[in-house]
C-alpha cells in the first residue's frame, strides 16, 4: 500500500460542509411549507390535528435516544471498548429501524383513510389539505429515506469497529458517520413541531 | 502512489500508470490531473453534440418557415442543446477540468483533499450525462420544455421529463461533492507559506465557485425533486390545479439557477487573471481588489436571482430590489475589468495565442455585461423579455466569457497538462476565425431582440430575415474556426514538439515543476516565500 494521507480535520470539515448542503436540501421544502402555511392557515391547522402526535412522540423519543446512543459510541471507542462500541452503533441502529416500523404504520394508517398525494379523497378536501398532506409525504419520506442511508452508514461503521479498521487513535469516521446521524435527527426535530404540534 | 519513487527517477502522470493497463489507466485513477483530464474529454464530447444541436437551430432559423424542423423537433432541439450545455459541459467545464488539475498545484498540494471522493464525483458525473441522454431516446420523445424545466408543463408534458430532470439533480451531486473537495483543499493543503493573500487569483476563484456549488446546488436539487414528485406522484406544489404555485418554482429554480451563472464565469475570471499578468510581464494590478471582487460576486451573486422573472408579476418592492441588486453585482465584475487592463498599461505584452484568447474574453465579457444592465433595468426588460436580446446577452457572458477564458486556459496550460506545444500559427488562425464568427453569430440577437423576435420559436416573421441569415452564417464561421483549433491541438497531443517548463514565462508554482508534471507534481513540498507574480 501507498502511503496514506490522513487529515481528521480535514475530513471533519468536509463532513460539516456536506450536512450544511443536507440542511440546504431540506432547506428549499422548508421555504414550500412556509409559503403554503401562510397562504392556507386555516386548512393546515385542521389538517395538522389528523396525524397521531402520540406515534410522532415515541419516534421524536427514540430519535433522540438514539443520538446520544451513537455519541455515546464515539466515547466508547476513544475509551478502548470495543464491545460496548459495537453494541452502542447496534443499538442505534434498532432504533432506526424501529421509528421506520412506526413510520410504516403510521402512513399505513394514512393510506387506509385514502389520504396519499393523488388520491381523489384528499382532491376534495381542497387546496391546503392537498398541499399539507403533499409535503407531509414527501418531507417525512424524504427523512425516512435519509434514515435508511444512515442505516446502511452505521452498519459499514460496525463493519469497521469489528475489524478494527477503527480504532481509539483512529476513530474520525465512526464521527462523520455520528454527525451524519445527529442531522437526520436535527432534521427530525423540526419536522416534528412543524407537521404535529403547531395549531 | 508508486511503491519505487525513491529507486528510480519520477516519470510524469502520464507515464506512471499505477500497473493499470488501457482505459483503466484513467478510470481507476484517482490522480487529480488524471481525473481532470478525464472530465475534459467527457466535457469535450458533450460540447460536440452541443455544438451539433446548436448549428441545426441555427440551419432551421436560416429562412422563415420550415427549413429542417418543424416546431416540436425545434423545441426538443432547443431544450436538449440547453440541458446539454448548462449541466454537462458549462457548469463543470473550468472547476472539474483546470480546477482539478491547477489547484492543487498552484496551492503546492501533492492531490486533492479526498482523491476517491474526486473520482466518485466523476462517476456520478457520467451517470448523470446518461440519464440525461438516455431522455432522447427512451419513451415519449425528446424533453421539450427548455432547459429551465419551467412548471406546470414540465409535468403536464407527455415527453420522456424523468430521465432529464433526474439526470440534472444527479449532475448537481457530483458538483456539490467537487466543490466540498476544493473547499477542503484549499484550506488544508496550502504549501507552508502559503498564506491566503499569497494565494494565486486562479485557485481563490475555484475556492470561490466551491463556495457557489456547495451553497446553491442544494436547492435546484430539491426543486428537481419535487417535479420529480410531481411527475410521478402527482402532489400538487407547483401545480395550480391543486393549489399549488408554479411561480414558487421559478423562484426556487432561480435561487439556485442565477448563483450557477457564477460558477460559470468566476473560474473564467480566474483563468483571465493568470493569463493577462503572464503576457504582460507584470504583476497583476489589484490583487486584493480581485480576490475581494470574487467573494462579493460570489455572495451578493446569491440575491439577484429574480431578475429572470420581471414579467411574472412579482409585487413593484421585490422588483426594484432585485433590480438594484442585480446593478450592484455589476460592480466587482466590472472592478476586474478594470483591473486587467491596469495590468496590461505599461506591461511588455506579448500577443500569443492564450492572451488573444483573453483580450478577446474581455471583449465579449464587456458586450455581455452591458447588456446585462439593460436586462437588470425594469423598463428595458418588459420590452426584452424573452426575445432574442435575451438569448444574445446569455450566450455573450456563457459561451463568450466561459467558452473563451475555457479556451485560452486550455491553450495556457497545454504545454503543462501533455508536455507539447501546439503549432500557434494555426492556433492563432483558429482564435481568429472563431471570434468573427462568433460575433457574427450572437450580435444580430440583440438587434432581432430590441426589433421584437420571441426566443425559443423555430419560425419569424419575414422583416426578421437580414440579421438571421448573417447569424446562422455566423455560426458556420465559428464552427470552422473550432474544428481548426481541435485539430490542431490533437495533433500537438500526437506529433507536438517537446514543451519547456516554463514556456510562457508564468510566476506560479505550475511554472516551476515539469511539463508534465509527475504523479505528485512536487518532489518535496515547496514553501512559499513572495507573494505571488513577481516579475524581477
Amino acid at each position: 500500500m501507498s502511503v496514506v494521507h490522513r487529515d481528521d480535520i480535514g475530513s471533519k470539515l468536509g463532513m460539516w460542509l456536506f450536512i450544511f448542503t443536507e440542511i440546504l436540501l431540506f432547506g428549499g421544502l422548508f421555504i414550500t411549507y412556509v409559503v403554503y402555511r401562510y397562504l392556507h392557515q386555516e386548512a393546515f391547522h385542521l389538517a395538522s390535528q389528523e396525524l397521531d402526535v402520540a406515534i410522532g412522540t415515541i419516534n421524536t423519543i427514540i430519535l433522540l435516544i438514539s443520538s446520544a446512543t451513537i455519541a455515546m459510541s464515539i466515547t466508547a471507542i476513544q475509551q478502548k471498548k470495543k464491545k460496548l462500541t459495537l453494541a452502542l452503533i447496534a443499538t442505534t441502529i434498532l432504533l432506526a429501524i424501529v421509528f421506520l416500523v412506526n413510520k410504516y404504520f403510521e402512513w399505513g394508517a394514512k393510506f387506509e383513510h385514502g389520504i396519499f398525494p393523488g388520491s381523489e379523497y384528499l382532491d376534495q378536501l381542497g387546496f391546503g389539505d392537498v398541499l399539507f398532506f403533499g409535503l407531509y409525504f414527501f418531507m417525512t419520506g424524504l427523512h425516512a429515506f435519509h434514515i435508511i442511508i444512515g442505516i446502511a452508514v452505521l452498519g459499514f461503521m460496525y463493519y469497521y469497529v469489528k475489524t478494527d479498521r477503527l480504532t481509539h487513535d483512529n476513530f474520525q469516521l465512526l464521527e462523520n458517520g455520528g454527525l451524519y446521524w445527529h442531522l437526520v435527527d436535527l432534521i427530525w426535530i423540526f419536522l416534528f413541531p412543524l407537521f404535529y404540534l403547531i395549531a | 502512489m508508486s511503491e519505487n519513487k525513491q529507486n528510480s527517477a519520477p516519470k510524469s502522470y502520464l507515464e506512471e500508470t499505477g500497473g493499470r493497463k488501457g482505459i483503466f489507466k484513467w478510470i481507476l485513477s484517482t490522480d487529480h490531473k488524471r481525473i481532470g483530464l478525464l472530465y475534459l474529454y467527457s466535457i469535450m464530447a458533450w460540447f460536440f453534440i452541443g455544438v451539433t444541436l446548436g448549428v441545426l437551430m441555427k440551419l432551421e432559423l436560416i429562412a422563415p418557415g420550415k427549413t429542417i424542423m418543424g416546431a416540436q423537433s425545434y423545441n426538443a432541439t432547443f431544450t436538449v442543446h440547453g440541458v446539454i450545455m448548462i449541466f454537462l459541459v458549462v457548469i463543470p467545464g473550468l472547476p472539474a477540468v483546470f480546477g482539478n488539475f491547477m489547484l492543487p498545484i498552484q496551492i503546492g498540494a501533492k492531490d486533492v483533499a479526498f482523491p476517491k471522493l474526486n473520482l466518485l464525483s466523476w462517476y456520478i458525473y457520467i451517470a448523470g450525462s446518461i440519464l440525461v441522454v438516455s431522455s432522447l431516446f427512451a419513451g415519449g420523445g425528446p424533453p421539450d420544455t427548455g432547459w429551465t424545466f419551467y412548471a406546470p408543463y414540465s409535468f403536464k408534458t407527455g415527453t420522456n421529463m424523468l430521465p432529464a430532470v433526474l439526470g440534472a439533480f444527479v449532475l448537481g451531486f457530483s458538483s456539490i461533492l467537487t466543490g466540498l473537495n476544493f473547499i477542503v483543499t484549499t484550506h488544508r493543503l496550502r504549501a507552508p507559506g502559503m498564506s491566503w493573500m499569497k494565494l494565486p487569483v486562479f485557485p481563490w476563484a475555484i475556492y470561490g465557485t466551491a463556495w457557489i456549488q456547495l451553497l446553491a446546488t442544494p436547492i435546484v436539487g430539491i426543486t428537481l425533486l419535487m417535479v420529480l414528485g410531481e411527475r410521478i406522484f402527482n402532489i400538487g406544489f407547483f401545480d395550480p390545479a391543486k393549489g399549488g404555485d408554479p411561480i414558487l418554482f421559478q423562484h426556487l429554480f432561480w435561487i439556485y439557477s442565477h448563483p450557477a451563472v457564477y460558477i460559470m464565469i468566476l473560474p473564467a475570471m480566474g483563468a483571465i487573471s493568470e493569463i493577462i499578468p503572464t503576457f504582460s510581464k507584470k504583476t497583476i494590478f489589484g490583487y486584493r481588489f480581485i480576490v475581494f471582487s470574487t467573494l462579493a460576486i460570489a455572495f451578493v451573486g446569491y440575491f439577484v436571482w429574480g431578475h429572470h422573472m420581471f414579467t411574472s408579476g412579482m409585487s413593484g418592492t421585490a422588483l426594484f430590489t432585485f433590480s438594484i441588486l442585480t446593478f450592484i453585482v455589476a460592480i466587482p465584475s466590472a472592478i476586474k475589468v478594470f483591473n486587467w487592463v491596469a495590468t496590461m498599461h505599461q506591461g511588455s505584452i506579448s500577443t500569443d495565442v492564450p492572451f488573444l484568447w483573453a483580450a478577446s474574453f474581455i471583449f465579449v465579457f464587456l458586450v455581455g455585461g452591458l447588456t446585462g444592465l439593460v436586462l437588470g433595468a425594469l423598463a428595458t426588460n418588459v420590452h426584452l423579455h424573452d426575445t432574442a436580446f435575451v438569448v444574445g446577452h446569455f450566450h455573450f457572458i456563457v459561451f463568450g466569457g466561459t467558452g473563451f477564458a475555457f479556451f485560452g486556459a486550455l491553450h495556457y496550460w497545454f504545454p503543462k497538462i501533455y508536455g507539447k506545444m501546439y503549432d500557434r500559427s494555426w492556433a492563432k488562425t483558429g482564435w481568429a476565425i472563431f471570434f468573427v464568427g462568433y460575433i457574427a453569430l450572437y450580435m444580430p440577437m440583440f438587434f432581432l431582440g430590441v426589433m421584437g423576435m420571441p426566443r425559443r420559436y423555430f419560425d419569424y416573421l419575414p422583416e426578421y430575415h437580414g440579421p438571421n441569415i448573417i447569424s446562422s452564417l455566423g455560426a458556420l464561421v465559428m464552427v470552422t474556426g473550432f474544428v481548426i483549433m481541435v485539430i490542431n491541438l490533437f495533433r500537438a497531443v500526437k506529433t507536438g514538439e517537446k514543451a519547456p517548463q516554463n514556456p510562457w514565462g508564468g510566476t506560479n508554482l505550475e511554472w516551476q515543476i515539469s511539463s508534465p508534471p509527475t504523479l505528485e507534481n512536487f518532489d518535496e513540498i515547496p514553501t512559499i516565500d513572495k507573494a505571488t507574480y513577481k516579475y524581477d
